[in-house]
C-alpha cells in the first residue's frame, strides 16, 4: 500500500479513503463520499498542505498522460498528475524544458500549480503560475470549468496557489522554455559576507537564467556561502538535444537510482556538531574562490534527487522545513532573522538563499515576492523547534515577510493571516467539499 | 518506423510499453473497449512523438473480428510490422466455478481472441518474412493454481500456442515474444492486496518494448518472476496440490 504522508513526515495523518482516478474519464462518477476531500500528487510538500486528517484524497498519480504537445511553439497541455520527471523525458529531447523548476523532478503539474511553485529563475521567469496558460477544474458538483486569465478567470487566480482547495486541477496547458542543450555552463563563487552576496545577486541578475546559493547558517559571524549562477548552454558547441539523449532514449530524466537511504538514520546523525562538520566540509570543498564548469540539467537542478527517500536522514521524527520572504528593503529584519537561526544552533545542512525577483505571483495565495527568501530544515526536536519556528515567524512578520504554506506543519492561524490578508476573499473561492489538514489549522476560528 | 497493432490498448502495461515505441516515432493502430479511454491514450501517444495514430472501438469477444483486424491494420497504417497483444481480465475464481458461461467468456477474452488474432497475422507476417509477434501472458500460466486457473489455464493456451508458432516463424524471421509479468499494480489488479512483490506498469512496461524490440521469445518481468517460475515448475504434483495459492 501506498503510504500517504508528507515530505516532512509530519505531522501524521489518517485518510478515511482514497481516490484514485485512472481517466479522465472516471471523474464523471466520483463520488467523494461523507468527508472532505484534498488532492495528492507525490507528496512533496513538506508539512499538512497536502494531508487531510480524517478526511479523503484524492490521489492523482494515474492521470498522467499527455493531451497536446505542441513542439513548434513549446506549448503542452497534459494530466494534472504527469511528474516533471515524466514530462522532462518527453520534452528536452525535443528542445524546451521546463519555464520554472523546483529543486525536485518528482512534482505533479497539479502541484506545481497548487502551489505556485518557484525556482532558481525567479528574477527572469517568476513562478509556475505565470507560464500557465490554462487549466481545467473539477468540482465536487460534477462541474469542470476551463480556467485561464479570460474565462473563469477569478478562479484561474484563486487555483494558482491555491493549496488544492478550489476543486481538482484535472490538466493544465503550459508554455515551455527553449533550449539549445540540455547541458548549463554553471559559475560557482564563494562570498564572505552579506554585501558581498548581494553585490553577486546585482551583477548576476541581467545576465544570469538561473543562481541560487547555498549559506552556512552554522557559523557566527559574517555570512559565508557559496553562490551558483547559470545558463543552458547556447553555443553551438554543444551536441545536439537528439543525439545526445537518443543513445539513453526513454531515460533523459532518469537519475541514478542505487543512491537511496534505506533505513530512518538515527537522530546522533544529525547533531549540531555533524552538521557543522559538513558545513565546513561542503564550503571548503571548493578550494578556489570560483569555479566555473559544464553540468547536465538534472544534477543541476535535481542534486537531491539522487538520494532516494533522503528525508530519511531526519529519522522517524521527521523534520520541518521553513521558508520564509522578506522585501529587499528590510535587509536589517532579514540580517536578524538569519543570526537567530544560527544562535539557534538547530538549523540543517541544507540552506538555501535566493532573491526573488519583481514578477508578480499571477495566485490570489500565492507565496513568492520580491525579496530574499531563505529554506532550510529544522530536525523534530519537539517544542524546542517549535518555540524557535513561532520566534522566527514573529521575525519575519515584523520584517513584513511571509511564511510558504507548501513547507509549513506548524504556523499559528494568526501568523497564517497576517501574511495573507487576501485569506477571506480566497475561501470564497474554495470548492465546499474540499479541505485540508493545512486550511483547517490556519483558518481556526473563522474558516471553513 | 514500425507499423503497430496494439489490442487492449488502454491497459496499463500497453499504455506503458506503447510510450516508447511513440518517442521511436512508430505509427499506431490502437484497439479497445471504451471510446474514450483509447482517445485520451491516443492523445498522450501524439503527444509523444507518434507517427500516427489510429484507433478502433472493437469488442474483442467477437472472434471474427479480431482476425479482421490484422486486415483492418494494414490498411490504416499502410502496412503492419509489430502486433502487441495486450487485451485481458482478471476474473473471480470463485465466480468462474459457478458460472460456465463466465468462465467460457473469460476463456475466449484472454486465449480465443489472442490466438484468433495470431493466426490471422501469422500468415501475414509469414509472408512478409519479417516483424514481431508479442502477447502479454503470465506468470498464472505456468501452472494451474487454485485461486486462478481459469484465468491461467487460458494464458496457458496462449503461450503454447506462442511456442507452437514461434518454432514456424523463425524460419521467416519473425520473433515470437511471450510476456509473462509477475503481479502487477494496475486497474486489473485494484481489488487485490499488494504485496511486495507487485511492480510497477511503467518497469514492466520498458520491459515488453525491450524484449520486442530484442525479439527475445519468452520473457518473465520483473525478472525474479524466472526463478519463481523455475521453483514452481519444479514442485511436486502432490505438494502442489495441496497448496493454497
Amino acid at each position: 500500500m501506498p503510504s500517504y504522508q508528507s515530505w516532512g513526515r509530519l505531522p501524521k495523518a489518517t485518510s478515511s479513503a482514497i481516490h484514485s482516478p485512472y481517466w479522465r474519464s472516471d471523474l464523471a462518477e466520483l463520488d467523494l463520499g461523507p468527508s472532505p476531500a484534498l488532492p495528492y500528487g507525490l507528496g512533496r510538500s513538506y508539512g499538512d498542505s497536502c494531508l487531510n486528517d480524517g478526511g479523503a484524497l484524492i490521489d492523482t498519480s494515474n492521470l498522467s498522460r499527455l493531451i497536446h504537445f505542441d513542439s513548434e511553439r513549446g506549448i503542452l497541455r497534459a494530466e494534472a498528475g504527469l511528474s516533471f520527471e515524466q514530462l522532462l523525458a518527453v520534452i528536452v529531447p525535443r528542445g524546451w524544458f521546463l519555464p520554472v523548476s523546483p529543486g525536485t523532478q518528482f512534482v505533479t503539474l497539479g502541484g506545481a500549480v497548487a502551489n505556485d511553485i518557484h525556482g532558481k529563475n525567479h528574477h527572469r521567469a517568476g513562478t509556475f503560475g505565470c507560464h500557465v496558460r490554462r487549466f481545467e477544474l473539477w468540482r465536487s458538483d460534477g462541474s469542470r470549468r476551463e480556467c485561464s486569465p479570460d474565462e473563469n478567470a477569478e478562479l484561474f487566480r484563486a487555483t494558482i496557489g491555491g493549496m488544492g482547495l478550489t476543486g481538482l486541477i484535472t490538466w493544465v496547458e503550459i508554455q515551455l522554455a527553449s533550449i539549445a542543450s540540455p547541458s548549463l555552463q554553471m559559475e560557482r563563487i564563494r562570498f564572505r559576507s552579506f554585501d558581498e552576496y548581494l553585490a553577486l545577486e546585482n551583477e548576476s541578475s541581467a545576465d544570469y537564467e538561473y543562481t541560487v546559493s547555498w549559506v552556512d547558517c552554522m557559523r557566527r559571524g559574517p555570512m559565508r556561502g557559496l553562490f551558483q549562477r547559470a545558463n543552458f548552454k547556447n553555443d553551438g558547441t554543444a551536441p545536439s538535444l537528439r543525439d545526445t539523449i537518443s543513445s539513453k532514449r526513454g531515460s533523459a530524466g532518469k537519475i541514478r537510482r542505487w543512491l537511496r537511504v534505506p533505513f530512518d538514520m538515527p537522530s546522533f546523525a544529525l547533531n549540531s556538531g555533524a552538521v557543522k562538520l559538513f558545513n565546513q566540509s561542503i564550503f571548503q570543498l571548493q578550494r578556489r574562490d570560483r569555479i566555473s564548469r559544464s553540468t547536465d540539467y538534472v544534477p543541476f537542478f535535481y542534486p537531491l534527487d539522487g538520494v532516494r527517500d533522503w528525508n530519511r536522514i531526519y529519522g522517524k521524527r521527521g523534520f520541518y522545513q521553513y521558508q520564509f520572504v522578506v522585501p529587499s528593503e528590510a535587509e536589517d529584519g532579514f540580517r536578524e532573522i538569519l543570526d537567530r537561526i544560527s544562535s539557534s544552533r538547530q538549523g540543517s545542512f541544507l540552506v538555501i538563499l535566493k532573491k526573488f525577483g519583481k514578477i508578480p505571483s499571477p495566485g490570489l495565495m500565492s507565496f513568492p515576492r520580491e525579496g530574499l527568501t531563505l529554506a532550510l530544515d529544522f530536525p523534530n526536536r519537539g517544542q524546542t523547534t517549535l518555540d524557535l519556528l513561532d520566534e522566527l515567524d514573529r521575525l519575519v512578520g515584523r520584517a513584513g515577510g511571509s511564511v510558504y504554506p507548501a513547507k509549513d506543519a506548524r504556523m499559528s492561524a494568526a501568523s497564517f493571516q497576517l501574511y495573507y490578508p487576501q485569506w477571506k476573499e480566497f475561501a470564497r473561492t474554495i470548492d465546499p467539499r474540499f479541505s485540508s489538514s493545512f486550511w483547517r489549522r490556519v483558518t481556526a476560528g473563522g474558516g471553513q | 518506423m514500425r507499423r503497430i497493432l496494439i489490442t487492449g490498448a488502454t491497459s496499463a502495461i500497453a499504455q506503458e510499453a506503447a510510450k516508447h515505441f511513440a518517442a521511436d516515432g512508430d505509427a499506431f493502430f490502437l484497439v479497445g473497449r471504451d471510446p474514450d479511454k483509447l482517445a485520451a491514450v491516443a492523445d498522450d501517444l501524439r503527444a509523444r512523438g507518434a507517427n500516427e495514430v489510429a484507433s478502433a472501438v472493437v469488442d474483442l469477444l467477437d472472434l471474427p473480428r479480431c482476425s479482421q483486424l490484422i486486415d483492418d491494420a494494414v490498411e490504416q497504417l499502410g502496412g503492419l510490422d509489430t502486433l502487441l497483444v495486450a487485451q485481458g481480465t482478471l476474473p473471480d475464481q470463485a465466480e468462474c466455478e459457478v458460472d460456465p458461461a463466465l468462465s467460457l467468456r473469460e476463456f475466449s477474452l484472454n486465449a480465443m481472441g489472442p490466438i484468433a488474432l495470431l493466426i490471422r497475422a501469422a500468415a501475414h507476417f509469414e509472408t512478409q518474412g519479417s516483424g514481431c509477434l508479442a502477447v502479454i501472458t503470465s506468470m498464472a500460466g505456468v501452472r494451474g493454481r487454485r485461486s486462478n486457473y481459469v484465468y491461467g489455464a487460458a494464458k496457458a493456451a496462449v503461450s503454447t500456442f506462442l511456442e507452437g508458432l514461434r518454432s514456424r516463424m523463425g524460419d521467416a524471421g519473425v520473433s515470437v515474444v511471450d510476456i509473462r509479468p509477475g503481479f502487477v499494480d494496475t486497474p486489473m489488479t485494484a481489488h487485490l492486496p499488494k504485496k511486495t512483490l507487485f511492480a510497477t506498469a511503467a518497469l514492466v512496461g520498458e520491459r515488453v518494448y525491450q524484449a520486442m524490440v530484442a525479439g527475445d521469445a519468452v520473457v518473465y518481468t520483473p525478472w525474479f518472476w524466472r526463478w519463481i517460475a523455475l521453483v514452481i515448475q519444479l514442485i511436486p504434483r502432490s505438494i502442489f496440490a495441496k497448496l493454497s495459492i
